[in-house]
């Protein structure tokens, strides 16, 4: 047991662990927004339980940014240790010829994913922390009232600019996870008689979870 | 057939290497690329030039020792073959080939297409074999039942011939594909699970101790393998050792 971040094997499993944390925190994420183009009011709700419910906000959230950060350190620290494997290059390699864009360039689409999320912390997270923690305001609330969420989700939506580079975003979440999905379960060593079924499922997983996204980032930017 | 070649020349480990090209002609499209490379190495001496060094034993495709990168593929284009089993009609005239060493660290070159591939026997000395007693009451193999689905999986495993073409084709230079097929073959018959633990531990060690990479599951290996290894097998491996690391 000891160690076992040092092996291979055990980094993988760390590896794949923290993917799959993320890939179930991306299906709840999702469902909650869903929600916002539903109803207004579901949204609201939900988004205030999830803000203040101190469960999710001292435990659950401190183990996401975790998650979060652990799955892109390791990314690098397996980058770096697979390309010393192989110090001269060749001069000619097909490697399309054997494997699938998205697996070779994993690391290409997490970049991008990491920057995605930067900046989404700066506007969603950042403000959020400084509405409840800095200044106090726990209360949801706008002056009118009514709940802050649905109000502050579809102002965010309205420039071009941000709208467009979270559809970007969300293609190279898609690409990630066209390979990662299958390749977690892999990872922690479920490869059997369901892999096929888990292969389909993961391929509509990888589409529809960032696709949905993409819709609802486009409903509310061109229904307002 | 009349073809451009592009190889890789490198007088020992310490020289740098590069690329030369060698045109050749009169390639029959029967011949196996080895042929080739013979027709190409007569002309060679003939000239008093320095052959190409390569790999090659069986040239019946059983052995494991014939390599070469080609055209960016370990073992050519060919699927299921090794570097002896692959024809020139795989080819057409007028075409230019690379040929290339495998290249990982793990697999140093000795000279031109000649790599030292004894990390693979490391691995197989760190635990890849059974322990039995041979003092004269050995017991016979056939004597334990093994079930048929079993038997079957763990010699579709054992058909691995240590080539390293998984290695070779991996963009991280993993080996996943020959230590999870070793682990695997001995992983699924009782004799093996005896030593089962130790066993994955220490290959394991071993093939992180010689500088392989990190498997990302591409899964390039498993269509370069000549053997068909199947991709399943470092699952198995990845299973066994994290049974045998949480066990301590
Ligand atoms: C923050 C930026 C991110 C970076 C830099 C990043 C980087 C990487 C890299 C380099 C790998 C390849 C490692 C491997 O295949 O072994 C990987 C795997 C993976 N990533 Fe990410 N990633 C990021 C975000 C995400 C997110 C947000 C998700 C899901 C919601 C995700 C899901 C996965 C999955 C499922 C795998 C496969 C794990 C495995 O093979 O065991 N990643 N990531
Ligand atoms: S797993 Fe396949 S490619 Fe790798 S060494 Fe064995 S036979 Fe060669
Ligand atoms: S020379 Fe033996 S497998 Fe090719």
């Amino acid at each position: 047991m000891s160690g076992i971040l040092n092996s291979s094997i055990g980094r993988k499993f760390a590896m794949a662990l923290s993917a799959l944390f993320l890939m179930i925190f991306l299906l709840q994420h999702f469902i909650i927004n869903f929600s916002s183009i539903v109803s207004a009011d579901a949204f609201n709700n939900m988004s205030h339980f999830m803000g203040t419910n101190w469960l999710i906000q001292y435990l659950m959230q401190p183990v996401l940014i975790f998650g979060v950060m652990f799955h892109f350190i390791m990314g690098f620290v397996l980058e770096i240790k697979n390309k010393s494997a192989r110090q001269i290059k060749y001069a000619k390699n097909n490697g399309a010829a054997n494997s699938s864009w998205m697996s070779r360039n994993m690391i290409y689409s997490g970049l991008f994913i990491l920057i995605f999320l930067i900046i989404h912390f700066i506007d969603f997270w950042i403000p959020e922390i400084n509405t409840k923690y800095i200044q106090g305001d726990m209360s949801g609330l706008l002056p009118s009232g009514e709940y802050r969420y649905y109000e502050e989700l579809v102002h965010k939506f309205q420039p071009m600019w941000r709208v467009a580079l979270y559809c970007l975003g969300f293609v190279f979440l898609a690409l990630h996870l066209m390979h990662g999905f299958m390749s977690a379960f892999q990872s922690v060593g479920a490869n059997n008689k369901y892999t096929k079924a888990l292969k389909g499922f993961g391929k509509a997983y990888a589409i529809v979870i960032p696709l949905g996204f993409i819709i609802i980032a486009l409903v509310h930017h061109f229904n307002h | 057939m009349n073809l451009t070649l592009k190889i890789w020349r490198q007088k020992d480990a310490n020289d740098k290497g590069k690329m030369v090209d060698y045109p050749i002609t009169g390639i029959e499209p029967d011949m196996s690329f080895l042929e080739m490379l013979d027709v190409l190495n007569e002309a060679l001496i003939n000239k008093g030039e320095e052959p190409v060094a390569f790999d090659h034993d069986c040239r019946e495709g059983i052995c494991g020792m014939c390599s070469l990168y080609i055209n960016g593929e370990a073992h050519g284009p060919d699927r299921g073959v090794t570097t002896c089993q692959l024809h020139m009609r795989m080819f057409n005239d007028g075409d230019t080939i690379y040929i290339e060493p495998f290249r990982a660290a793990a697999f140093p070159v000795i000279k031109d297409l000649v790599v030292d591939r004894s990390a693979f026997d490391r691995i197989q000395h760190a635990g890849g074999f059974i322990s039995v007693n041979t003092s004269g009451n050995t017991i016979d193999a056939n004597a334990i039942p093994v079930n048929k689905h079993d038997a079957d999986t763990a010699f579709d495993a054992a058909t691995c011939i240590g080539c390293g073409a998984c290695v070779a084709s991996c963009k991280n230079s993993s080996a996943m594909l020959f230590v999870g097929a070793k682990v695997s073959q001995f992983a699924l018959l009782p004799q093996g699970k005896v030593e089962a633990t130790d066993r994955v531990l220490n290959m394991v060690k071993q093939m992180d101790e010689e500088g392989f990479g990190n498997c990302t599951n591409t899964g390039a290996c498993e269509v370069e393998c000549p053997k068909g290894i199947s991709l399943e097998n470092i699952a198995r491996m990845n299973r066994e050792y994290l049974k045998a690391a949480f066990k301590g």
